[in-house]
Order: structure tokens, then sequence, then C-alpha cells
């Protein structure tokens, strides 16, 4: 087997605040092959994000710091990597794309002169040329008109548009490795799909690996060969989107998918936008967290044990990882 | 662009009449005679007369309004009561003191103050901000009086490095020119500096926190490009704002600062006119300062365009 592209080991960042540490990500291992499509689930504020920010390095400082882990990128250790050489990295083999793409571009810049910078910082074109790089994106990412839509101002575009120019910019470079943060959780249901399908095509285009960040598992089973599910700044379940689906066995994972009306490929509309918010109780806030399994006050196969200590990740199947100490025991889950 | 600069000169005319009325007024509505005020206390009832006839004051208020403004078209602004001389004379003499003085300190304030403003906000709560913070606090509470005399005694008195006070107009020399103009410049620039410098702190914090500034760094891009490029140019608007606003401030402290120094401005001149209730000088001096200031509203008003595409007229 090839090594992964991406491979993230003992990753904790944490937020030092005044009320105490928050452990947004402690602990966080995961990999990614090259042209892989990994999905990242799990509820609000259970870490998604900063995991990715952690990879690129962005992780807002004061008060976020990267404290331990090890971020591997093509055999490069980009934790000790210096700025400029993490620059050169950022926006050009791995690119991001953000949950918000109606806050995410610069309010006073051309759509294409936003994206040209990026080309002419990284490919060290000149201006003509990277402006041509960026038309040429953008129809790519099928907007019309794209010498009038690369002169105007991301107020003159809806959230569906800049969605596609952030695809635009994160693409132009032709990066390995493309996070795609909930790029499609903010916009209305009916963009969703022709933008979730626009990052795909693209993908295809580029064979470039897609870490993609989603509450939606609908959307995982359509995408990702593979899901690591993440709960209050740890991963608890990892395994082939097949293997997940088939036997999920982390009591969370189960939670989730009974979330969700149909598992289907094809789910309907309403169901692909339902929120992973329909496990009884509430993510914990990540601060001042009590010893044990961070699931077990909500969780109904809870122990004794779990309240003790956090489980370990055994592997339950070949490449099915799970955190939980009754893993083997859970009953089958029901199916409707 | 050119619709709306029309369109934004059109508005100022009703402002400019409004200044034009008003300084009009304040000769007219004076509490007493205009005629007895500008003879002085020790006029007799006849020279009161004379002057009276002279001026026209025995008209009626409109005609005496309209053949001042008649006047003020064709850029006569009246002669001073004191030294007999055109008042667009005496301003035209006194004029390239002042501007040199308040182009000077714009360009020492925005230059120092901005990038102050800048690295405090990219390195907040760090020794360098506070640092900006408390030069900024100091900047606004010690009046320019105080600091024009510390610095002559600094800079001219023990180290003689500069004149004390004085002018010397450019065309007697560069270094001559620039000498004499540095610490009253220096001195009305701290003030300002201290104002802008918290402005661009705030407008550059609250832009550095949006999701964009994150793009900006997700793409690769340098420090200094982004806090440039990116979180300065979103930041533009409130500065230039601010910028604005402080230049009628600084027609105050022109007057105050030039009178430290010794520098035959149009603060000088000012005060000197006050002093001897030379009304036709008072007038044309607000209405040149009211001119300058509609015109710098003008170019604050036209640079929020060009600086945030957003802003339409
Ligand atoms: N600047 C910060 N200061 C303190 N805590 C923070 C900060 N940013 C994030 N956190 C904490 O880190 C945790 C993880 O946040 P993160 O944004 O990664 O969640 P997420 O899984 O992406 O959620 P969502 O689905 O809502 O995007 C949250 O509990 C949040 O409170
Ligand atoms: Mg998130």
């Amino acid at each position: 087997m090839t090594p992964p592209v991406l491979a993230v080991s003992g990753l904790r960042t944490h937020f030092f605040t005044r009320d105490g540490v928050v452990k947004a990500v402690d602990g966080v291992s995961l990999s990614l092959a090259r042209g892989e499509t990994l999905g990242l689930v799990g509820e609000s504020g259970c870490g998604k994000s900063i995991t990715a920010l952690s990879i690129l390095r962005l992780v807002p400082s004061p008060p976020g710091r990267i404290v331990e882990g090890s971020v591997r990128f093509d055999g490069t250790e980009l934790l000790d990597l210096e700025p400029a050489a993490m620059r050169a990295i950022r926006g050009n083999r791995i690119s991001m794309i953000f949950q918000e793409p109606m806050t995410s571009l610069n309010p006073v810049m051309t759509v294409g002169r936003q994206i040209a910078e990026t080309v002419a910082l990284h490919q060290q074109l000149p201006r003509r040329a990277a402006m041509d790089r960026a038309i040429e994106m953008l129809a790519l990412v099928k907007i019309p008109d794209t010498r009038r839509r690369a002169a105007e101002y991301p107020h003159q575009l809806s959230g569906g548009m800049r969605q596609r120019v952030m695809i635009a910019i994160a693409m132009a470079c032709t990066p390995t490795i493309l996070i795609a943060d909930e790029p499609t959780t903010a916009l209305d249901v009916t963009i969703q799909a022709q933008i979730l399908d626009l990052m795909l095509e693209m993908k295809e285009r580029t064979g470039a690996a897609v870490m993609l960040i989603t509450h939606d598992l609908g959307v995982i089973a359509e995408t990702a060969q593979r899901v690591v599910v993440m709960y209050a700044g740890r991963k608890v379940e990892e395994a082939s989107t097949r293997d997940l689906f088939a036997r999920p066995r982390h009591p969370y994972t189960r939670g989730l998918m009974t979330s969700i009306p149909r598992l289907n490929r094809d789910a309907d509309e309403s169901a692909r936008a339902t929120r992973l918010t329909e496990i009884p109780g509430m993510v914990p806030a990540l601060i001042n967290l009590a010893p044990g399994c961070t699931y077990a006050p909500r969780c109904a196969y809870a122990t004794g044990q779990c309240r003790i200590a956090f489980p370990p990740e055994v592997e339950a199947a070949p490449g099915h990882l799970v955190a939980c100490w009754n893993a083997e025991s859970l009953p089958e889950m029901e199916r409707a | 662009m050119y619709v709306f600069l029309i369109r934004r000169v059109l508005a100022a005319i009703p402002v400019v009449v409004v200044v034009t009325i008003f300084v009009f007024a304040l000769l007219h509505l004076a509490p007493g005679d205009p005629a007895a005020i500008i003879a002085g206390d020790l006029a007799t009832a006849e020279d009161v007369a004379k002057i009276r006839a002279k001026l026209g004051l025995d008209q009626p208020l409109m005609i005496q309004f309209f053949t001042w403004a008649g006047q003020l078209l064709r850029g006569d602004l009246g002669n001073s009561i004191f030294s007999a001389h055109p008042v667009s004379q005496l301003i035209g003499q006194r004029l390239e003191p002042t501007l040199t003085l308040t182009v000077m300190t714009l360009f020492i304030s925005i230059l120092l103050a901005v990038p102050l403003g800048v690295i405090a906000a990219w390195r907040v709560g760090s020794w360098i901000d506070r640092g900006v913070m408390g030069f900024a606090v100091f900047g606004f509470s010690v009046p320019g009086f105080v600091i024009g005399y510390v610095l002559i005694w600094v800079f001219a008195i023990e180290l003689d490095w500069l004149p004390v006070q004085g002018y010397t107009p450019l065309a007697k020399g560069f270094w001559p020119w620039l000498s004499n103009i540095i610490l009253p410049s220096v001195t009305l620039a701290l003030a300002y500096m201290a104002l802008i410098a918290r402005i661009t702190r705030a407008a550059m914090l609250e832009t550095l926190s949006q999701d964009y500034i994150r793009t900006a760094h997700a793409k690769g891009l340098a420090t200094p490009h982004v806090l440039l490029r990116h979180a300065l140019h979103n930041a533009a608007v409130p500065i230039v704002t601010v910028i604005g606003i402080g230049v009628a401030l600084l027609i105050g402290g022109v007057v105050v600062t030039e009178s430290v120094f010794a520098i035959p401005g149009l603060g000088r001149l000012t005060v000197d006119a006050i002093l001897r209730r030379d009304y036709p000088v008072i007038q044309g001096i607000i209405l040149v300062f009211s001119g300058a200031y509609v015109l710098v509203n003008l170019i604050v008003d036209m640079l929020y365009t060009v600086l945030d595409p957003r802003i339409r007229y």
C-alpha cells in the first residue's frame, strides 16, 4: 500500500481561554490516501473545523495552540516547517474551502483578482497571465459570462456563486489535498447538490484527495470512501463508508444514523438537509472535561467503566477503528 | 464617477450658501451698530456716520447682503479696517505657512499613525500595542502648546538643531523651509496621530477577525500582504473618515501652534483680526476655512467610493 499523502497523528489543539483550557482537538489521528475522499462527521462544536485549521496551521493564536501531535504531508512534517515553507503549501498544495461563502471573500476586491492573487503567488505568473488563469477557473466552476464576473465584487454574486469562486480559488493551483469545511451547509438546499457535484467534478479533474467535513451523513454516503466520526474533540470511530453504514460500532455513530430518517443513496433532499442534532442531550463544553468517555452522559449503553476512563481505540475489524468499551457487546442495530 | 462628482458638488452648494449667510450675519447680528463696532470705542458720532455711509450700512439688509455676496463671487472680500489692504491679499500672503503646516502635519500623522495602528492591531495585547495605546492617551491629554514649548526647549535651545520659531518660505530654500516647519508640525501632529492610530487599531481589529482574512492566510499570502492589501483596505473607510474630521480639528490647532512658534500664517491673522475686531478679515478667514472644510469632505466622500465598491451614492 502506498503511504498516505496526509497523516495526522495524536493531534491536540487547545484554546487557552480565561475560563480554562478548551480541548477543541484532543488526540485525533487520521490519514488521507492520494485521490481519496475522506468524510469527517460530528455534531456542531466537536472540533472538525479546528482539526482542518490545525493541518494548515491556521488556528487563531492566541488563544489557540497546537500542543502536541504530528501532521505529515507527503513525507514532510508540517508542524516543524518554517513559516515561509508553510505558506508555500497553503493554497497551493493543500487548499481549503470554508463554511461561510457569504463572508469568506474579501468585499473590496474583485473576484477575478482574488483568484489571480493565489495563482500569481504560487506559480510566479505575471498579473495578466494570472488574471487569464482566473477567468479560466471561473469557466471551470461554471460561472457564466466570466470576463464580466471577474470584474465584479463579492456582493454582486449570490451565495452559490461565491462558493463557486471559493472552489475556483482553492483549485486554481491544482492542490494535492482539498479540505472542504461544510461547503454547502450555508447554502440553499437547491444549490447544495450543485456545489457538491462541482467539487467532486473538480476533484476528478485534478486527482486531489478531499477531506470533506460535514454534518450530513447522507452526503458522506454519496461521496466518501472512508469516514472519521468525531465527538467532543476526539475520533470515536473510523471505517470505510460501506463498513460504517453496514455496521456502525460506536453508540454515537448509531445515534447519528438514527437521527436521519433514511440512509439509502437516493435519500430525498429534505432528509439530506437534516441536521444531526436529534440525539438527546448536548455536546459537552470542551472545557474541564470529566474523566471517562465524553459520550457517556448521553449514551444509552454506558456502564461504570465508561465514567472512569476514556476507551482506547481498537481495530474491531480490518480497517474499522472504534473507541468504545462496549463496542463488542452492543445489540444489533434496528433498521427501519 | 463624473455624475457622482457633479452631484456631490451641487450638494455642497447649499452648505456654502448657509455659511455665507452666517458670515454675513456675523457682523450685522452682533450686538450694537456694526458701524460703531468697526469705528471702535474712541470714534465720534460723525466718524460712525461716515463709516456707515462708506460701507453702505444705511442700505436695507437684503441689498447689503446681495452687494456683499456679489463682491464675494468676484473674489472681493472687502478691505481690512485696520490696514485698509484688501482682505484677499492679506489672506493670500498668509496662506503658504498655514498650508505648509497643515499638509506637513497630515503627512507626518498619517505616515506614522497608520502603520502604528496596524502593528498594534496585528500584535494586539503585546508591548507594542500597549506602547501605541499609551502614546495615544498621552497625545490626547497633553495640550499642544505644552508639547510645543517642550520640543522648542529640547530641539531648539538645548540641542540647537532647529530654529526656535519663525517661518521661511519655500522659495528661500528647502532646508530653511523644512527646519522651521518640523517642530510646529510635530507638535500639531501629536494629538492628530493619537486619534488616527486609535481608529486605525480599532478598525483593523475589526477586519482582522473577519472570515476573509482567514481565507487570505489560507491562500498562503504573507502577513504584510494580508495586513495591507486585505485588512487595511477594508479598514480604510473609518480611517479616512477620521482623517477628514481631524482636518476640522487641525484648523483650531493651527491657531495655537502658529502663536507658539510665531508663524505668520492664517492662525496668527485670525488672532490679530479678532483682537482688533477687524470684521472683514474675520469674515474672509471663516469663508476660507469653511471652503477648505467643504472641499475636504468632498474628497473624503469621493475616497469612500474608491475604497469600498459597496458604497454608491
Ligand atoms: N477562538 C476560540 N476560542 C476558544 N474556543 C474555541 C475557539 N474556536 C473554537 N473553539 C472551540 O473549539 C471547539 C471546536 O470548534 P470547531 O469550530 O472545530 O467545531 P466544528 O466541529 O467545526 O463545529 P461546526 O459544525 O459548528 O462548524 C468548539 O467547542 C469551540 O467552542
Ligand atoms: Mg466548523
